[in-house]
């Protein structure tokens, strides 16, 4: 019971991108995804970047909102570098997968979601990317930040806040632009 | 109402800040006005989309943070492979690239020979030889030229070479002149430059905490102007990890670089990039890099983007602006492998891949700035 309870905590916690939380998993979890793209072909940037993946897959799943999984963290972790790794294997032309005995969980859904997800944070960096100069750091100050109009007038020089939101809106509508122009053509 | 007062009402709308009466208002505009209706949809979406963006790019971020983190803790296994397990591994990954270049190498090698077996006998070496040497005279008038040119500049070199002498000695506060030094090993072997503890009598380290740890010169070598030495104090705790590694090849002109020294009390980060792939003077042991530096920063690493070790910084040229130069790093290797043959130091390990590779450069030089020690000298 109380090692369910851990488990919920940490998905709580990871949902915040806690760092403490996100250290407990990772330390917990690492080794056994080094080993499983090692003995596969893989080196160990190669697993630091699947295992990496993984989690983004995981702090996704939470993020909706749901902490309960099926399956315990490790199980589900597994399941999804056993995937990222096939993939990038099937991308080579490998198809075979040496494995111990570790338990696997269907992932399909989350498969399907991480990839939509990876699609959209491309074109938002692609976007982002394209906007340049002071625009960028304005609108990660107004909406990142949450900085006051006021404060962001005085830190980028404009003489009032009122000039600050008028060119803030301007880029807001040339990020949207972007944005949008790149995300209907994928 | 403007596009952006429109914009700022679906905003205010969407955070709900509206008062209840502005929300009717706007709720009924919404219903009757499809465009309205349609933007309060779209930004929704964009305003999620941004912030998840932002979400994903933060824990992208701790994650890399972590991984450094437990790597140098020693939380997680080593993050390379040692030994044994790498050969296979090598020898798995790569037998059948192997196999195919050792059979183009065979096949390649059994053609050329048959060429210039067939080519060789209708070749007149002598004529060859001939058209060479008229080479060489044309050659040899130009050399002539140059030798007049070279005279020349001799003498300003000669006054070059001592003014970059003069750069040598370091001032610090209490011991008599100092540099920097860092770390190669995690058993507190430290690389430095040999003008730094020239002369020296006692060598103490000094490390971001302010505390001075007493050291011993373990190995000194004038010729390529690198020393090492051991922190022999008992306050040194010495890191499960090095987070950098040392290149064994040059680096390429153009590449970005930074460096960490003490020029003054305190860590000094500058950056720039390899001019030169040779030194002063067209000097293969150093290459010239673009970077500030001062008194002090000698025996400074200088790192590439992957976190990598590629040379020490030790001598600026006063009359060029902005020329800096900077030993490879592989004589360093070359330093470690030398003293690794005394018996006892045969524990040293060389620090063979860089974990801070794919982190952002913030990370990197707050971690490396743990193992960039001030070197004093008395």
């Amino acid at each position: 019971m109380k090692a369910e309870y851990n488990e919920k905590a940490l998905l709580q916690g990871l949902a915040r991108s806690d760092k403490k939380a996100v250290e407990t998993i990772y330390k917990e979890n690492y080794n056994l995804i080094q080993t499983l793209v090692v003995k596969n072909n893989g080196t160990s940037e190669d697993a630091k970047d699947i295992f990496q993946e993984a989690m983004m897959v995981l702090f996704e799943k939470v993020q909706s909102g749901s902490f309960e999984l099926n399956c315990q963290i490790r199980t589900f972790v597994y399941s999804v570098s056993r995937r990222l790794w096939l993939k990038k294997l099937m991308q080579q032309n490998r198809m075979s997968l040496a494995e111990g005995h570790e338990e696997v969980v269907s992932v399909d859904g989350e498969m399907e979601e991480h990839d939509r997800r990876n699609q959209e944070f491309t074109t938002m960096e692609k976007a982002m990317g394209g906007l340049g100069e002071p625009c960028k750091s304005l609108l990660e100050a107004f909406y990142i930040q949450k900085r006051s109009m006021n404060e962001i007038a005085s830190s980028f020089g404009y003489t009032n806040a009122e000039n600050a939101k008028n060119q803030k809106y301007k880029c807001l509508n040339r990020l949207k632009k972007l944005f949008f122009s790149h995300h209907n053509g994928s | 109402m403007d596009n952006n007062q429109i914009l700022e009402a679906v905003e205010r709308y969407i955070a709900g800040q509206m008062n209840p009466d502005e929300r009717v208002y706007f709720e009924q505009l919404r219903k009757s006005n499809p465009e309205i209706d349609q933007l309060v949809v779209e930004h929704t979406f964009f305003l999620q989309q941004f912030s998840r963006f932002d979400e994903t790019r933060k824990l992208k971020s701790i994650l890399n943070e972590t991984h450094i983190h437990l790597a140098e803790k020693g939380q997680i296994e080593s993050p390379r492979l040692k030994g044994k397990a790498r050969v296979v591994y090598l020898y798995n990954r790569y037998k059948r690239t192997a196999a195919i270049a050792a059979s183009i190498a065979g096949i390649t090698a059994l053609t050329m020979s048959a060429l210039i077996w067939q080519l060789s006998s209708h070749v007149k070496p002598a004529q060859e030889v001939q058209e060479l040497r008229r080479d060489i005279k044309q050659l040899e008038t130009k050399s002539n030229q140059l030798e007049n040119k070279s005279n020349q500049l001799e003498k300003k070199v000669n006054i070059i070479n001592d003014q970059t002498k003069v750069v040598k000695p370091l001032p610090a506060i209490e011991y008599k002149s100092g540099g920097t030094g860092f770390l190669v090993d995690t058993k507190g072997y430290v690389v430095t430059n040999a003008h730094v503890i020239e002369g020296a009598r006692h060598v103490a380290i000094q490390g971001s905490n302010n505390t001075d740890m007493s050291a011993q010169i373990v190995y000194v070598d004038q010729a390529r102007d690198i020393a090492i030495l051991k922190i022999t104090d008992k306050s040194f705790k010495s890191p499960a990890s090095i987070p950098y590694a040392i290149r064994r090849s040059t680096a390429d002109i153009a590449e970005p670089i930074y460096t960490l020294g003490y020029p003054r009390n305190d860590i000094v980060y500058g950056e720039g990039y390899l001019s030169a792939r040779t030194g002063f003077n067209g000097d293969t042991l150093s290459c010239q890099i673009t970077v500030a530096a001062n008194r002090g920063n000698s025996g400074s690493p200088i790192l590439n983007s992957k976190g990598e070790v590629i040379g020490i910084l030790s001598a600026k040229q006063n009359t060029a602006e902005g020329a800096v130069f900077a030993i490879h790093s592989k004589y360093i290797l070359n330093a470690l492998t030398e003293l690794q043959k005394d018996s006892s130091y045969k524990s040293i390990k060389i620090p063979a891949s860089s974990s801070l590779k794919g982190s952002d450069r913030t990370q990197q030089v707050k971690k490396i700035s743990d193992y960039v020690y001030m070197v004093k000298v008395d």
